[in-house]
Parts: structure tokens; sequence; C-alpha cells
């Protein structure tokens, strides 16, 4: 199975047995460098898809939580190479596929040449570039599409139809249906709009899709459920792994 | 950029292509420039420093403009277009405190509510300028997370607009940014070199041999050079902030040690670290605080057609205090790097004509002039 296929193939499975999946996100090296390998595993175990957020000095899509997991990770000086380094050391194989979250430039620093065969050995299956429109997406997407990498596009409720049908097509893994307009962590009401309007990413989607943006409750995750393949649980994670709290109780907690 | 913005990325720019050079609406901003602005600003020979550099000095002055700098041009314009396009509330980011200034100012004329983003560190360092947006009516909000200055600010006007992209324009204060933000920024500041083009030829009796301005995203400077980029014998150049050094996070001159990377939504030069973070700054001048620069500068430098150097702290300082005693005129300390640039050229091209872009002036650095030069 080629690594794209298989984060569709575990966003499936969770919904075979009849529960969303689970996409947990982490910085990585936050909140220390030494803590990584750990953190990784717990979340791991818990969730259906695993994010790794690469820290970066500019993290203008994300909210203040993110935004300082991503400072502190830079301080404890986390990089790519050290990312792709630890992830290669880790055994195999992997209960979930791994997603690395990263803004363009970190990317770009490392050399798009390198990037897709350094990640695929490291067991990477796919890429997030919150700041990359779809529209200069080219390059990046060939390039990790040589490893069968993915690269998992994001729709947001101001999408226009036309084009989020445009931006369905090329999805990879899966569609990332951010929740509102807004930052990541911002606590989000779920409006019935907003569940029409995942419908309406269903209908169009090829592959699986996943909410994201501001979930934090089982009630949240009780009512994307039945309109979505997966959720994506990322601030309320990264809080849970700051105050130092059982990780897989608070994953279990959602559904 | 977010997936978020593109939307009302691609409606800023259907607005840019239907209103920015309707007949209409440069009849309203010319209006406005003329009427409320105070433009056209003027073109000022400069004798004592023409004698003392052994050179022709012309000074545009656009720290005559209204608000003291440049920046009124933009956001003047900028906030017409939000109007035309609809918008509910301005938001601004900024560096020096002028542009929040100026856009505060535009927004209190024309009758829109505006929020102000600004680095913890420039609020403090730029403290009068603060007090000026309060009063005509603007929130201005003091950032916190990053470098705390002009980045910082940016990054949470964008966090910002991804949370309203349908109601708020977001008036971005330089040739930065994504498309269409450095070439709206260009169009609307190209009436300092249009202005000042035709006060050469009327005042000084020809073209200047090279233009100068200060560069730190660089919107006085396009705007100055934009106008002169077809006339082959008019040499431009463009002055960074030197800082404290060439050592990374000592200045921010980009474009003369930085690498091509993307920043906020441009692909241009800026000062990264090997692993693509992006790094900080220092400065003097808040005003050119910043980590990368207008694509189109990177452009034009990779091209050959500007020239880009950078003046030091204390060199911009030392140029401050001679434009104020020998010219009656206090420039600000961004402003001051550009002299010092014309003052090296003259150096080296004697009986040069000169014209320095006076962006803005200098009262809202008195803070930081009674620590320097006032002590000294």
């Amino acid at each position: 199975m080629r690594p794209c296929d298989s984060i569709s193939a575990a966003i499936k499975a969770a919904a075979a047995q009849g529960r969303p999946a689970l996409v947990g996100f982490l910085t990585a090296g936050f909140p220390t460098r030494r803590q990584f390998g750990e953190n990784l595993a717990a979340v791991a175990a818990a969730c259906d898809v695993v994010e790794i957020g690469v820290p970066f000095s500019d993290p203008m899509a994300d909210g203040s939580t993110i935004q300082r997991a991503s400072f502190i990770a830079l301080a404890e000086g986390v990089t790519l190479p050290w990312i792709l380094q630890e992830l290669d050391a880790l055994p195999r194989p992997r209960t979930a596929p791994i997603l690395l979250m990263s803004y363009l430039n970190p990317l770009l620093s490392f050399g798009l040449d390198k990037l897709p065969r350094d990640a695929a050995k490291a067991g990477v299956a796919g890429f997030i570039v919150p700041d990359l429109p779809y529209e200069e997406s080219d390059e990046i997407r060939l390039a990790l599409g040589r490893e069968g990498l993915a690269l998992v596009q994001m729709v947001t409720p101001v999408t226009p139809v036309s084009r989020l049908a445009m931006l369905c097509k090329s999805a990879q893994g899966f569609v990332y249906a951010v929740t509102m307009t807004g930052t990541t962590g911002r606590s989000a009401e779920v409006p019935d709009e907003v569940l029409d309007y995942m419908d309406r990413v269903k209908r169009c989607s090829p592959v699986p899709v996943c909410a994201g943006f501001g979930i934090r409750s089982r009630a949240q995750v009780a009512r994307f459920a039945p309109h979505v393949d997966g959720v994506v649980i990322g601030s309320a994670l990264v809080e849970t792994l700051e105050r130092g709290e059982d990780v897989r109780a608070f994953l279990g907690s959602l559904r | 950029m977010p997936e978020t913005l593109v939307p009302a990325l691609d409606r800023l720019q259907a607005g840019v292509n239907r209103y920015l050079h309707s007949e209409d609406f440069q009849a309203e901003f010319h209006h406005e420039l003329k009427t409320w602005v105070g433009r056209p600003t003027a073109l000022s020979f400069a004798p004592t420093l023409s004698k003392r550099w052994g050179a022709e000095v012309w000074l545009k002055r656009e720290d005559l403009a209204h608000t003291g700098a440049h920046k009124i041009n933009n956001a003047v314009g900028q906030t017409l277009l939000a109007k035309h396009l609809g918008a509910k509330r301005i938001i601004a980011e900024t560096g020096a405190g002028q542009h929040g200034v100026a856009s505060a100012a535009a927004a209190a004329r024309l009758g829109l509510p505006c929020v102000v983003y600004m680095g913890a560190v420039d609020v403090e360092r730029q403290a009068p300028n603060v007090g000026r947006m309060q009063l005509m009516g603007a929130t201005v909000v003091p950032v916190t997370a990053g470098d705390r200055t002009l980045r910082a600010a940016i990054d949470e006007a964008l966090r910002d607009w991804v949370s309203d992209p349908d109601g708020t324009y977001y008036v971005l204060g330089s040739a930065v940014g994504p498309h269409p933000y450095p070439y709206l920024v260009r169009e609307l500041q190209a009436v300092i070199g249009r202005e000042a083009r035709a006060q050469m030829l009327a005042l000084a009796g020809g073209l200047p041999d090279v233009a100068v301005a200060c560069v730190g995203g660089g919107s006085n400077a396009i705007g100055l050079f934009h106008p002169f980029l077809r006339d082959a014998g008019v040499q431009l150049l463009g002055v960074e902030a030197g800082g404290r050094g060439p050592g990374l996070g000592d200045n921010a001159a980009s474009l003369t040690f930085g690498t091509p990377g993307v920043l906020q939504g441009s692909y241009t030069l800026i000062l990264q670290d090997a692993f693509g973070q992006v790094r900080e700054t220092h400065s003097v001048s808040a005003g050119l605080d910043y980590s990368g620069v207008g694509p189109e500068h990177a452009f034009l430098r990779e091209c050959g057609r500007v020239n880009y150097e950078s003046a030091t702290d204390e060199e911009a300082l030392d140029a401050l205090g001679e434009c104020s005693r020998f010219e009656g005129i206090l420039p600000a300390i961004e402003t001051a790097h550009a002299i010092f640039g014309a003052r090296r050229y003259a150096g080296s091209h004697p009986g040069s004509r000169i014209l320095i872009g006076c962006s803005g002036r200098g009262d809202k650095d008195l803070s930081i002039l009674q620590r320097t030069l006032l002590k000294a």
C-alpha cells in the first residue's frame, strides 16, 4: 500500500467499526525534546492517524496554544531534520500513519529535492501545509507523489462551491475540513450550517473527510460524527500534554 | 496563505481590477490626497547638505504629508477601496506606528472602525503614536507573541482577518504580503515618484543621477523608484537597516544578508536560519525592523535595476543629526538611513544630482533620540 493510501485506509477502518476516526495532533518536541517519543507513542496508541507539528517561527494559522507550543519547541532546538531522524529511529510497523504539519518555509529550506525521500524513509505518510494555497502546490504535490506521500488539502466554510470541487478533486489521504473561519484552538459551537457544509464536502470528496479546528469535547465529536469520517484533535490535545495529563484518557473520553 | 483567506484575496484582486484604475476611484483618491493629505508634497533643495557633500541634494518631502509620513497615501487609498468593497471594519498592523496612525486617520475620515495590531516592543518605543491612534478612535492591540515587533503584528492581523474574512478589510501597510498587496501598495505609493519626477524636471532642470530611499518592507522605496524604472540614466539606491552589524539577528537587511524563502505570503529574501525559521531582527528604527522585504525589491535586486546597501544604527543617527542641524528638517530614523546612503553615494560620485525620499518626520522618535543623539 502506498503511504498516502494508508491514511485513507486507517480512517476508513475506524468508520467500518462505527466510530469517527481520531486524528491526534502534537507539536514535535513539546514540551521537551526528550518526551517526544513517549508522547508520540501515547497519541498513536489512542488515535487512528497522528499529525506531528513541525514548529515554525510564524504560525499564522494557529491560535495561542499551538503558537506557544511551537515557540517552546523552537527554543528546545527542534528542527525538521531532527524530527525525521527521531521518527526514523522509532520501531515499525506503526499502528497509526504519521502526517507532518509544516508551514511552507521549513520545507523549502530542507529542500524539495530530498524531502520526499527522507520523509518516506522516516515512515511519514504525508504532509499538511497550512499556508500553501492550492494554486501554488503543484511542485510539492508532484515531489511528494514520487514517493507516494499525500499532500492533504484544507477546505473551509468560506470556500466557494466551485473551488470546493476543484480542491476535492485532487485530494489525497483525506480532506481536512476546517470547521470555522479563524485560527486553531478556539472552541467552536457546531451550528447546523457547519454540518451542512460538512455534508457538501463529503459529497464532493473522493477520499475521507475529517473536521478540524476547535474540537475539544465528546459532544462536538458526536455532533460531527454522522457527517464526517473523522475529527482532528489539536489544541486540546496539546493542552493535555502541557498539563502533563493522561493523553489516552482524554482521547478515550472523546468517542 | 491559509485557504480561509484565498476567497478574500480573490475578492481583493477583483476589487483592485474593478476600482483601482477606474476614473471615479482615481478622482476620489486624488481629491483626498489633495484636500486632506496635502499633496503634492514639496520638493526641497538642500543647500547645506549639497555644499557639505559636494553634490546637488533634493528632498522629496513625504514628511510634510498628513500624519507625517508617506504611509497615508496607501492608507487612504486602501480604506477607500475597503468602502467600495463593503467592508464593515478595517484592521492594520504597524511597526513605527506611522501606518497605524495613517490607517486610524483614514478610518476616522471615512467612517469605519479600525483595529491596529502593534508589537509590544514597538508600543513602548513609539508611545506617542499609540496615543495618536487612540485619539482618532482606533483600538490598539499590543502583540506579545513572536518577536513582538512588525512581523508578529502582521501575523496577528492575518489571524484577525482569517477570523472574519468577509466583513473585515486588512489595510496592509507595506509592499509585502500575498498578492495583490505588493502591487496595490506600489500603485498607491507611486504618486511619490510621479510627483518627484515632474518636480525634478521643473525645479532642478533635469532628472536626478540617483534616487535614494530607505527599505524596510519597501513601500516608500517602491513608490519613489517605480516611476523612474524606465529612466535608464537614473540610478536607484535602496538603503536597508544595517543595525549593529552583519550577524544574523543584528540587522534587518534582508536584501543584503537574506536568502530566498516564503514569509507571510511572499516568496522573497528573508532573514532566516538554516532550518527555514525566520529570525528576529534588530534596528534602531521600528519601521525598518522586518525580517522580509517586498518581493518586487527582491526582483529588482536580482535583475540589477536597483542597488541595495545598508546603513548601521550609528550611521543613520549621524545622518539624522546632520539633516536636522543643517537643513532644519528632523527626519524619521527610517528616513535617516536613506540620507546616510545618499551621503555615501555623494562621497564616491562627486557633483552628482541626488534625490532623497524623505519618507517621514522624526517627532515620533524623540524618546529614542533622547537616549542616543541628545545624550551624546
